[in-house]
């Protein structure tokens, strides 16, 4: 069970948390002509790299804040968590 | 029967507690403090099993988690508890244990044919031998693997016993109290780091309880004592003995289950069975000790061949002796250990030492003590079929290759000992890479992957010096760096006995002519032939031979197969064991119970429940309940015999008639605030809400990105910049983290906040043509006119004194309100309605009836809303906005969701007006085309009509609107019925809606 430190609540056990998927995706502007392509890239495709991953966790048993997580996806290391509005590195 | 092989004057079982149980049926005493293993073999019995594959007679191998195969079955009233080490599992008054694997009884086994049989059981049996027919799998090889395999039988009744789980935070967790655990947990206690030390067997001490030295003076036994007392005494220090950490897992999460009644007749009343605790540690010090190693030769696996650390630990901690006769077989110091502990009590041992001339203290304490030894020997086979009867011995060649002077010597027991392996499994669950140390022949940790560090024997330190000396310094060290004090503890002087190197040699050679088995994995049934097969096969990885062979598998996970598997492998391979690798240690190190695991999430503790304020009401007018999610819903509210079916018609039919009223509070609700809140709302829902006027409520449709419908329901606008959003009440959750995602995340610039207040508010819908009459009377002083709260209107209103919401919604389609107060007054609010609604013939209605009003409505619910409809397919596209955009909306412009003849919703009547369409069902043109039938889509929900009194359903199909008219087939395969029906309008009752408008 991973330990993930929540920038808002401290270091808490995984099972409060759930997982957001990629935390690189954005979200195209509204009411911007897309074409289908970067359109189906957005809803469907995602990478699913081995090492290092920036990814969003939902602290739901917790303060209900969306974060992001810097983790490995092989080893689980967790180099660095944000908070939403937190550039990332 | 007496107990023969007891020894008076040894051991630590309690002499003045007798205790009596009995094994396969036969009754045998034993003492207090004794394990099934200890009291058997005090009573002279050895045959405990039959072994996996060949089905051989299996006795006992070692003292504790060593043990392969004396694994029983304990049976207490009824309930059955298999996979029980004989060597753990400790006895208590009345308990019951009977050997697994062996049919009829472990005495005479007809599996032992296999024995006999052995070319059809060679390395990949399970592959080559159930490859062909097929249609042999169903009726005869997977029966006969069931019968064949297997450490016992799992109970199939409920488990009363009670079962808990645990969480801990600690700065340093322990795992075993040898010299090592003890020593560097006193070091870190005394620094004032929070400790948790585990110990798997019920005495603390590991090899201090059997070993002959003496650390600050005191016996090991005593100063082991001292230090676990003053431990205990501790408060910043946790100490449990019966608890085996099993598994290392991420973070420094590491799983211990603690048995705390499995040695009592009795679970005590307010004490679980087992106990898991959830250990997350800063620091964790491996201190778990080394296995002894086997010795490979002909028929090892006979009952008597035992490890002869076993042997010792028999006497001195149980007062057993495991032979009168015993052949003790070594390539190290740690036979004669045993020998001089056999001599001492009463017992002429031999020794058989594989070294040509070793000279150390303890080979010359053995000496002076008469022990016969005899030099550059082995032993060639062990004789005898149940029990070890004799044994072939032979002096071997410098070389170790030859063996001459072939003889037959007498004896009841062979204790081998081929030198000591660390375990390293947590090190090695924990994702530490292992490194070989060619002193000791066997791995050790290298570099720690987690905060973890492995001492001791584990960590391959073989002396109580050099143990004690490194745990004292890690003690201190690790906890340093948590604690940041200072306090050192000196170190005590060790006294110990020197031994000299071990011999490499670890298995014996065949003499010409021979073919005997030497096992290797002792409980998978793993040979020397085996795996020589698995690699003329062209096995080659260590991972493909462990499979093919199951060498190293199962619940042994080759604790003491492992390095002898690896030796031989290089050995043939012409390489060195480091080249070879091992194999991943995976958790569990030992088994758990499924209770253990499972603990209190049992039944209905398995999820919360969750129930309404007006809960006891419905309870006490004979509500039938529901699950919906979490929530208990009444499903209806029986009158005398009435069924299902009879109750959701008479209280639909009511609703139509008169009034209703439905316990809605279970809906989700959200509070939506701030200045932003219209613009957010009108990027969550498909249709437009910038223009909604306080008072109002809008049924809203939201989408996934995808474009799939996620959820609906109506928000009210509260206040200018509050709105109150109602959900689904299994999608409740779901959109709260949908909305919050988007404010978080995607337009953090909105200034808007969401809360969810399901649990703020109680609801009841009050729907039928009485309704408003109703209202009347229990807001005397709101006016609640179709002018004063007209359709999708919203008052705050005083409900007898409370404050009350009154929300002109209807999901049923007739003229309907939701009434909302504080959840206290829930139940106040619920009674009054039934109260005052009597005289306007009020009824309660449940989820059936509600469900019923609402099909034959066409509204639709999570059955449409399947996770695969668009808005178009529900018919709800009147709701999606041309104009602006919103989540999902790109979506909806995909080919596959804009083609012509797109699924559709519609309604579905029989023909014959009677007989109702299996919910599931396939609407197909021809019932009698060839399978596959090509379906126009499937009934989604069906009711009886309580307006038309027939049967109706909702269905989604293919180019719906143009089908509306036609006479098709509903085909239930699953009901082997095929309707013949009529494609209708989804809304089969009033269709203009006239109704919620009146
Ligand atoms: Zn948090």
């Amino acid at each position: 069970m991973l330990y993930i430190f929540c920038p808002h609540c401290g270091l808490r056990s995984q099972n409060e948390f759930a997982y957001g998927g990629d935390a690189t995706v954005k979200r195209p502007e509204l009411n911007k002509e897309i074409s289908d392509k970067d359109w189906d890239n957005f809803v469907y495709l995602r990478k699913s790299p081995r090492g290092k991953h920036l990814e969003l966790w939902h602290h739901i048993s917790g303060c209900r804040q969306w974060i992001k997580v810097e983790r490995d996806t092989s080893t689980h290391e967790i180099f660095k968590t944000y908070k939403a509005d937190e550039l990332t590195e | 029967m007496s107990q023969d092989f007891r020894l008076d004057k040894i051991g630590m079982v309690n002499r003045n507690k007798k205790i009596s149980f009995t094994f396969n049926g036969k009754k045998y005493f034993g003492y207090e403090g004794d394990t099934i293993a200890s009291a058997l073999i005090a009573n002279g019995v050895h045959l405990v099993g039959r072994s996996f594959k060949y089905h051989r007679p299996r006795g006992f191998f070692g003292v504790g988690v060593d043990e392969p195969y004396a694994i029983l079955q304990l049976e207490r009233n009824n309930e059955r508890d298999p996979n029980i080490r004989a060597t753990e599992q400790e006895i208590f008054e009345g308990l019951e244990v009977k050997s697994v694997n062996c049919w009829p009884s472990v005495n005479f086994d007809i599996g032992a044919i296999n024995n006999f049989l052995k070319m059809f059981f060679p390395a990949g049996f399970y592959y080559k031998t159930f490859m062909w027919p097929p249609s042999f799998w169903y009726k005869i090889y997977e029966p006969f693997i069931r019968m064949a395999a297997g450490f016992g039988e799992a109970s199939i009744k409920h488990d009363k016993e009670r079962y808990e789980h645990k969480y801990e935070y600690c700065d340093l967790l322990i795992t075993g109290s040898g010299p090592s655990g003890l020593a560097s947990a006193y070091a870190a206690a005394k620094n004032g780091a929070r400790v948790i030390l585990a110990e798997d067997k019920p005495r603390y001490g590991g090899s201090l309880l059997t070993s002959d030295v003496n650390i600050g003076n005191q016996t090991g036994i005593e100063w082991s004592e001292k230090i676990i007392t003053e431990l205990k005494s501790m408060s910043n220090v946790i100490v449990k003995n019966r608890s085996q950490v099993f598994g290392y897992y991420d973070h420094n999460m590491l799983v211990m289950s603690e048995r705390i009644s499995d040695h009592l007749p009795k679970t005590q009343k307010y004490l679980p069975k087992q106990r898991l605790w959830y250990i997350r540690a800063k620091e964790v010090l491996i201190s778990s000790g080394s296995i002894e190693r086997p010795l490979v030769f002909g028929n090892n696996d006979t009952p008597g061949v035992m490890l002869s650390s076993a042997a010792k630990e028999y006497m001195k901690v149980y007062g057993v002796l495991v032979g009168k006769k015993p052949l003790i077989f070594t390539n190290n110091d740690s036979g004669y250990e045993t020998a001089i502990e056999f001599k001492k009590n009463g017992v002429n041992p031999l020794i058989l030492d594989t070294r040509k001339e070793p000279s150390s203290d303890i080979i010359s304490e053995a000496k002076n003590l008469g022990i016969e030894i005899k030099f550059s020997y082995v032993v060639v086979a062990a004789k005898g079929y149940k029990k070890v009867k004799s044994a072939d011995i032979a002096k071997i060649s410098d070389n170790k290759k030859d063996l001459s002077n072939i003889e037959n010597i007498e004896c009841d027991c062979i204790c081998v000992s081929g030198f000591w392996t660390p375990s390293i499994h947590l090190a090695s669950q924990s994702g530490n890479k292992s490194e070989f140390n060619e002193k000791i022949d066997a791995f050790i940790p290298k570099k720690s992957k987690q905060k973890e560090n492995t001492i001791g024997s584990a960590n391959g330190k073989f002396t109580l010096e050099e143990t004690i000396n490194e745990a004292f310094e890690k003690g201190y060290e690790v906890s340093n760096k948590i604690t940041e004090n200072n306090n050192k503890v000196s170190i005590p002087t060790v006294v110990e006995k020197k031994s000299t190197e071990h011999d490499k040699f670890w298995c014996v050679p065949l003499p010409k002519g021979k073919s005997y088995k030497r096992f290797l994995d002792f409980q998978n049934d793993v040979a020397v032939t085996d795996i020589e097969l698995a690699l003329r096969e062209g096995f080659r990885s260590i991972e493909h031979v462990k499979r093919y062979t199951t060498l190293g598998m199962a619940t042994d996970q080759g604790k003491t197969s492992n390095l002898n598997g690896l030796q031989l492998v290089s050995d043939i391979e012409n390489k060195v064991v480091p080249q070879v690798g091992h194999t991943t240690f995976r958790p569990p190190y030992t088994p758990v119970s499924i209770g253990a695991i499972v603990g209190r999430e049992v039944g209905k503790h398995s999820k919360p429940t969750r129930k309404s304020p007006m809960h006891e009401w419905h309870e006490k007018n004979n509500a039938i309940f529901v699950d919906a999610g979490v929530w208990l819903r009444p499903r209806y509210y029986k009158q005398g015999n009435e069924t299902l079916f009879e109750a959701s018609k008479r209280e639909a039919k009511n609703v139509r008639k008169n009034v209703g009223v439905c316990d809605v509070t279970t809906l989700g609700k959200i509070d939506v605030k701030g200045p932003d809140a219209a613009e957010f709302l009108n990027r969550v829902y498909t249709n437009a809400w910038l223009k909604l006027p306080v008072g109002k409520a809008r049924y809203g449709v939201m989408l996934r990105e995808d474009g799939i419908v996620m959820d609906d329901g109506t928000t009210t606008r509260i206040s200018e910049n509050h709105y109150h959003m109602t959900t689904t009440t299994a999608q409740a959750a779901n959109v709260l983290s949908h909305l919050e995602y988007y404010l978080q995340l995607v337009w953090p610039e909105l200034n808007v906040n969401v809360v969810s207040t399901t649990e703020q508010w109680a609801g009841a819908a009050i729907a039928g043509p009485n309704s408003r009459a109703l209202l009347m009377k229990l807001f005397p002083n709101t006016d609640v006119s179709n002018e004063g709260l007209p359709f999708m209107g919203y008052k705050e209103a005083d409900l007898f004194g409370f404050p009350a919401k009154i929300y002109r919604i209807s999901f049923s389609g007739e003229l309907a309100y939701e009434v909302n107060v504080e959840s206290d007054y829930g139940n106040f609010m619920w009674e009054k309605i039934i109260e005052v609604g009597k005289e306007f013939q009020i009824q309660p209605y449940g989820t059936e009836a509600l469900s019923t009003l609402r099909i034959e409505m066409g509204h639709v619910a999570a059955s449409e809303l399947d996770g695969r409809t668009i808005p178009h397919d529900a018919s709800l596209e009147g709701l999606v906005s041309k104009k602006k955009d919103f989540i999902g909306k790109r979506s909806l412009s995909r080919s596959a969701f804009i083609k012509p003849d797109r699924e559709k919703i519609v309604g579905v009547v029989p023909l014959d007006k009677t007989t109702s369409i299996p919910e599931g069902s396939y609407i197909v043109k021809d019932p009698k085309a060839k399978l596959p039938n090509p379906k126009l889509g499937h009934v989604s929900a069906s009711c009886w009509s309580v307006e038309y009194d027939n049967p109706f359903s909702l269905a989604i199909i293919k180019d719906g609107k143009n089908m509306i008219g036609q006479k098709l087939f509903a085909m239930s395969p699953l009901k082997n019925k095929t309707i013949p029906v009529e494609i209708v309008s989804s809304h089969y009752v009033d269709p203009e809606g006239k109704r919620v408008r009146a």
